[in-house]
C-alpha cells in the first residue's frame, strides 16, 4: 500500500461535535485513519461532511471533541498551524487565486514554513526558485510541462485543471494527510477517470486521503475504508462493499434502488 | 451615591448615542461613520428652527428628527446604495460624508459658547440627597422609553420583525421577500433618528460644539465594539459599563479621562473577546 | 476586418467596444524588452519623466513658500502610499494616516529636543520606532474583519489628539516646540523627493516579488492562503508596518520641517488627503496616488483661505469619484497606454 505503513493511526477523531446556533451539525463523531489509506465519508447533503474537514482543519471551533494527529492533540488550533503540520485540504467551492496564472498559484503556500524547512522539490532547495518549484509541482499533477497552461490565468481554466490545481496547492505542503472536499464534484466521468490515477499516485507516495463525495462508484473504486455521516452523526463505517449493503444507509439516501445503481463492479 | 446617579445618567447618554449606529450595522452590516455628524447637525437643525424660523421648541424637535429620518433614507437610497457590497468604498463613503458634514459647519461659524439648545424643563430635584437637573431625569427616561421601544419594535411590528430577520441572516430573509434595500432605508432612517433624538436630549446639558460630533462618534464606536457590533442589547449593556466607569475615573482619577476609557476599552475588548458582549461569531471572519 | 469606415451605420447593439493591448505593450514583455531602442523607451519614458520632473519641480518653483508646498506634498504621498498599498494590495482600509504622522511626529521631536538626537537620525529612528508602535496599537484588529482595521485607524488620531489635549501631556495644546530643523534648504527639499521615489519604486518592487502575491491573496482569498500554512496576521502586520513607517517618516520630517510637534499632526487633512488621492489618482497603481497629492495638496494650500471648507471640498470630490465608480486618473491613463479600443461588429 506504499511506503512505512504503520499500525496506529495517523488521524483520530474523538466525539466531534458542533452545533451553530439551533442547528447540530456534527453529533459525537469519532474514527480514525491509518497512514496512507484513503478514506472516504459519504452522507446525503446537510449530514455535516464540510463541517467535520472544517473542524480537523481547525477552520471552525468544535464545542467539543478531540482531534488526534500523530499522537497529539491537535483540538482548536488555527488553520495555518494545522497546515503547516502536514493536514492540507481543498475547498468544495474552489478558491483558486483567480487573476493570477495557475503557477503562480502555487507560490504562496511555497511560502509557508512547512514548504519552506522541507525544501524543494527535485533541488529546487530551500531558496530556490518558487517559480520552477511550482511548475514541477503541476506537472506532477498532471499540467503539461511544455504547454502554456501553467501560465494560463485560473480564471480561465476549466473545472477539471481547477481541481488539480487545488490539490496542487496541498502538494506544495508536502503533506501527510489531504482532506478532499467534494474534489469528483462537477467533473465529467471522463475527467474524473483521469483524476482517479492521481489519486492512486498519492496515495502510493504515502499520502492519507480523506475523501468526502457524493459520487459513490467513483469513490468506491479507490477508497479502503468509508465511513457515512447523517444529521451529523456516524452511521456506520467499514469497506465500501459493507457500506453498500447496509441496510441503515440505504434508507439514509432516501430510496435503496438508487444505491445499487452504484454498485461497483471489482 | 452621586455616583450611582450620574452613572446611570451617563450610561442611558452613551446608550442612546450608540443605539443608532448599532441598528444601522446590525441591520445592513454597515459602519455608519456620518453618525457623529448626524448627531450636531440635528442639534444645529433644531436651534435654527428656534431661532431663525422662530418655531416652537416642540415643534422644532419634532420637525427636526422627522428631517433627520429622510435625510438618512435619503443617504442611503443615493449613496451608499451605490456602493453596496464593496466594504471599502462603504467604509470610505460613510467617513467622507461625515467629514463633509461636520467640517462643513464648522466652516460656517457654528462654534463656541453662542449656540445652547434650552432645557425642556428648567430646575432640579433632589434625589437621596442628590441634586439632580430634570434635564437628566429626562435623559433617564427617554432613555428607557427608547429601550422599550426598540424591544417592542422588533418583536411585535411586521416591520421590526422583519428588521430582526434582516439582521441574523440577510439570505434567509431575502428569500423570504424581505427587500434588503428597503431594510436599509429603513435602517438608515430609525438610526438617523435615534441620532438625532440624543442629540435633542443631550445637547441642552452643554453647547453646541462641531467637537461633539468626532466625540458621539468615537464614544458610540466604543460602545457598540464592546456590547458587540450589530446587538443593540450588547450596546445598552456596554453603555452601562462604560458609562460607569468613566464616572469613576473621572472621581477618582482625573477628570478629562473619559476619552481614555473609551479608547482602552475598544482595544481591551478587542483582544479579549472581539465579538464583543453579544456579537456572534460571524462578524470575525466568514464562514467556510 | 477595419470595421472603422462602416462605424457609422451602426447603432450600438450591432457593435461592441474591443480592447487589445498595443503591439508595442505586447512585444516588450519579458526578455523582449531590451530587444531594441523601441521597446526600452516604451518601457522607461513614463518612468524617466516621473523621476526627472519630480527632481527638478523644486528648482523650478522659485518661491520659498511654494517649494515647502512640494515637500508637504511629498510628505502626503508617502502617505498615499501607504494607503494605496494597503487597501489595494493588502485589503486593510486606513481611515487614520494622521496617526502614522502624528507618531512619528511626536517621537522625533521628542527624540531630538529631549535626547538630542540630531535630523539624521531622528528621521530613521521615528520611523521604525513610529512604525513598530503603530503596528502594536493596530496588532488587536488584524485578526478580524475589515471593519475592525477601518474603526480602530478612524479613532486613534481622533482618540489620541483629544487625550493629549485633556491630559496636557506631551506638551499639550501647545506641542513640543524648539525642534532643530534641517541643515540645509537644499537637503529640506531634495531628501523627502528621493525618499518618495524610493519608497514608490520600492513598493512597486515589492508588490511584484514573491510576498506581493502573498499580500493579494491574504486580500482576495485569506481562507486559502490560510488553508496554505501562512498566518494572515503577520503578513499584515508586515504590511501595516510598512505603510506606518511610510507616514511616521513623513511625521518626522514634518517636525523637522516647522520646528515644532503638536496636536495639529493628527489633523483630519491627513487622513483624508491621502484617501482622496488614491481614489482621484487611481488605485491599485502607486503612481496613482503621488499625482493625486500633487492635484489636491497644491489645491488645497488655494483654499486655505477657506478654513475648513477644504476638508469639505475634498470629502466631496471623494465621495462623488466612488459613488460614479470612477477609475481614477492614472488607471485611465494607463489603459490609455498600454490598449487601444475599437468598434468590433458584434
Amino acid at each position: 500500500m506504499g511506503k512505512g505503513v504503520k499500525v496506529e493511526p495517523i488521524l483520530q477523531v474523538l466525539n466531534a461535535s458542533k452545533s451553530f446556533g439551533g442547528v447540530q451539525a456534527l453529533v459525537n463523531v469519532s474514527f480514525s485513519v491509518r497512514q496512507a489509506e484513503i478514506f472516504g465519508i459519504i452522507g446525503p447533503n446537510g449530514s455535516g461532511k464540510t463541517t467535520l474537514i472544517n473542524c480537523i482543519t481547525g477552520f471552525v471551533k468544535m464545542d467539543s471533541g478531540k482531534i488526534i494527529y500523530r499522537g497529539k492533540d491537535i483540538t482548536n488550533r488555527p488553520p495555518n498551524q494545522i497546515a503547516n503540520l502536514g493536514i492540507t485540504r481543498t475547498f468544495q467551492i474552489m478558491r483558486p487565486y483567480y487573476s493570477l496564472p495557475a503557477y503562480k498559484n502555487l507560490i504562496i503556500p511555497l511560502f509557508s514554513p512547512r514548504a519552506r524547512k522541507k525544501g524543494g522539490w527535485r533541488g529546487g532547495g530551500k531558496l530556490g526558485d518558487r517559480s520552477t518549484v511550482s511548475i514541477d509541482i503541476l506537472e506532477e499533477i498532471g499540467f503539461e510541462r511544455d504547454s502554456f497552461v501553467p501560465y494560463k490565468l485560473a480564471s480561465s481554466l476549466p473545472t477539471g485543471y481547477l481541481k488539480r490545481l487545488e490539490l496542487a496547492r496541498c502538494l506544495a505542503l508536502k503533506p501527510d494527510i489531504i482532506l478532499c472536499d467534494e474534489v469528483f464534484s462537477g467533473l465529467s466521468m471522463s475527467e474524473i477517470a483521469s483524476m482517479v490515477p492521481l489519486i492512486e499516485k498519492l496515495q502510493m507516495d504515502g499520502i492519507t486521503l480523506i475523501m468526502i463525495e457524493h459520487r459513490l462508484r467513483e469513490l468506491f473504486r479507490v477508497a479502503n475504508r468509508v465511513m457515512v455521516l447523517n444529521f451529523g452523526a456516524k452511521l456506520t463505517e467499514g469497506t465500501p462493499e459493507e457500506v453498500m449493503e447496509d441496510e441503515k444507509v440505504k434508507e439514509a439516501y432516501l430510496g435503496s434502488e438508487k444505491l445499487l445503481d452504484y454498485t461497483f463492479e471489482a | 451615591m452621586d455616583i450611582l446617579i450620574y452613572g446611570i445618567v451617563n450610561s442611558f447618554s452613551l446608550a442612546l448615542m450608540a443605539i443608532g449606529f448599532t441598528l444601522v450595522y446590525g441591520i445592513s452590516r454597515l459602519p455608519n461613520f456620518a453618525h457623529g455628524a448626524l448627531y450636531v447637525i440635528t442639534g444645529f437643525g433644531v436651534w435654527w428652527f428656534i431661532h431663525q424660523l422662530h418655531l416652537n421648541y416642540f415643534l422644532a424637535i419634532l420637525l427636526a428628527l422627522i428631517l433627520m429620518g429622510l435625510i438618512g433614507a435619503g443617504i442611503y437610497r443615493f449613496v451608499l446604495i451605490r456602493v453596496r457590497g464593496m466594504a471599502t468604498s462603504e467604509i470610505i463613503a460613510t467617513y467622507a460624508m461625515g467629514l463633509a458634514i461636520l467640517e462643513f459647519l464648522r466652516w460656517r461659524g457654528f462654534k463656541g459658547m453662542t449656540y445652547t439648545l434650552p432645557v425642556f424643563i428648567e430646575g432640579s430635584i433632589n434625589i437621596v440627597g442628590v441634586p439632580v437637573d430634570l434635564q437628566r431625569i429626562i435623559v433617564i427616561l427617554i432613555g428607557i422609553v427608547v429601550v422599550s421601544f426598540m424591544w417592542l419594535f422588533t418583536h411585535f411590528n411586521k416591520t421590526g420583525l422583519a428588521l430582526r430577520g434582516m439582521a441574523q441572516d440577510e439570505h434567509a430573509a431575502m428569500m423570504l421577500g424581505i427587500d434588503s434595500d428597503w431594510m436599509a432605508i429603513i435602517a438608515m432612517a430609525i438610526g438617523s433618528i435615534l441620532a438625532g433624538l440624543s442629540a435633542i436630549v443631550l445637547l441642552p446639558l452643554g453647547n453646541i460644539v462641531v467637537e461633539a460630533g468626532y466625540n458621539v462618534l468615537i464614544l458610540s464606536i466604543a460602545v457598540c465594539i464592546v456590547g458587540g457590533l450589530g446587538s443593540w442589547v450588547g450596546a445598552i449593556l456596554a453603555a452601562f459599563m462604560i458609562g460607569f466607569v468613566q464616572i469613576l475615573t473621572v472621581r477618582y482619577i482625573q477628570s478629562h479621562f473619559h476619552m481614555v476609557v473609551a479608547l482602552l476599552a475598544i482595544i481591551l475588548t478587542l483582544i479579549l473577546r472581539p465579538s464583543g458582549l453579544f456579537g456572534r461569531q460571524k462578524e470575525l471572519e466568514e464562514r467556510v | 476586418m477595419n470595421d472603422r469606415g462602416s462605424d457609422m451605420e451602426l447603432t450600438t447593439q450591432e457593435r461592441r467596444k474591443e480592447r487589445l493591448d498595443r503591439g508595442i505593450k505586447v512585444r516588450t514583455e519579458g526578455i523582449y524588452a531590451i530587444s531594441s531602442l523601441e521597446e526600452i523607451g516604451y518601457l522607461i519614458l513614463p518612468r524617466l519623466l516621473l523621476i526627472m520632473g519630480l527632481l527638478l519641480l523644486p528648482a523650478l518653483v522659485s518661491s520659498l513658500y511654494w517649494k515647502r508646498v512640494i515637500s508637504i506634498t511629498c510628505i502626503y504621498a508617502l502617505l498615499a502610499l501607504g494607503f494605496d498599498f494597503l487597501a489595494h494590495f493588502v485589503g486593510l482600509v486606513s481611515l487614520g494616516g494622521a496617526f502614522f504622522i502624528g507618531v512619528g511626529g511626536y517621537i522625533a521631536a521628542i527624540l531630538n529636543k529631549y535626547l538630542g538626537v540630531s535630523p539624521a537620525f531622528t528621521i530613521p529612528l521615528a520611523s521604525l520606532l513610529g512604525a513598530t508602535i503603530c503596528t502594536l496599537l493596530l496588532l488587536p484588529a488584524l485578526p478580524l474583519r475589515g471593519v475592525y482595521f477601518a474603526i480602530v485607524t478612524l479613532m486613534y488620531p481622533l482618540a489620541i489628539s483629544r487625550i493629549i489635549e485633556a491630559l496636557n501631556i506631551l506638551g499639550g495644546t501647545d506641542g513640543i516646540l524648539g525642534v532643530s530643523g534641517f541643515p540645509s534648504r537644499w537637503i529640506e527639499q531634495y531628501l523627502i523627493v528621493l525618499i518618495v521615489l524610493v519608497a514608490l519604486f520600492g513598493l512597486r518592487r515589492l508588490v511584484n516579488e514573491d510576498i506581493g502575491l502573498v499580500f493579494r491573496g491574504v486580500k482576495d482569498n485569506d481562507q486559502a492562503v490560510r488553508a496554505s500554512g501562512l498566518n494572515i496576521t503577520l503578513y499584515k502586520s508586515i504590511a501595516v508596518f510598512i505603510a506606518s513607517g511610510l507616514g511616521s517618516l513623513g511625521g518626522a520630517y514634518l517636525s523637522h520641517i516647522y520646528m515644532w510637534s503638536g496636536i495639529s499632526q493628527f489633523a483630519l487633512d491627513f487622513s483624508i488627503i491621502p484617501i482622496a488621492a488614491t481614489v482621484i489618482g487611481g488605485g491599485g497603481t502607486l503612481v496613482g496616488p503621488l499625482l493625486g497629492c500633487f492635484i489636491l495638496v497644491p489645491i488645497s494650500e488655494f483654499l486655505r483661505a477657506f478654513g475648513t471648507l477644504r476638508i469639505v471640498f475634498y470629502s466631496l470630490i471623494l465621495m462623488a469619484f466612488i459613488m460614479y465608480r470612477s477609475e481614477g486618473i492614472m488607471v485611465y491613463v494607463q489603459r490609455k497606454y498600454h490598449q487601444f479600443e475599437r468598434w468590433v461588429k458584434v
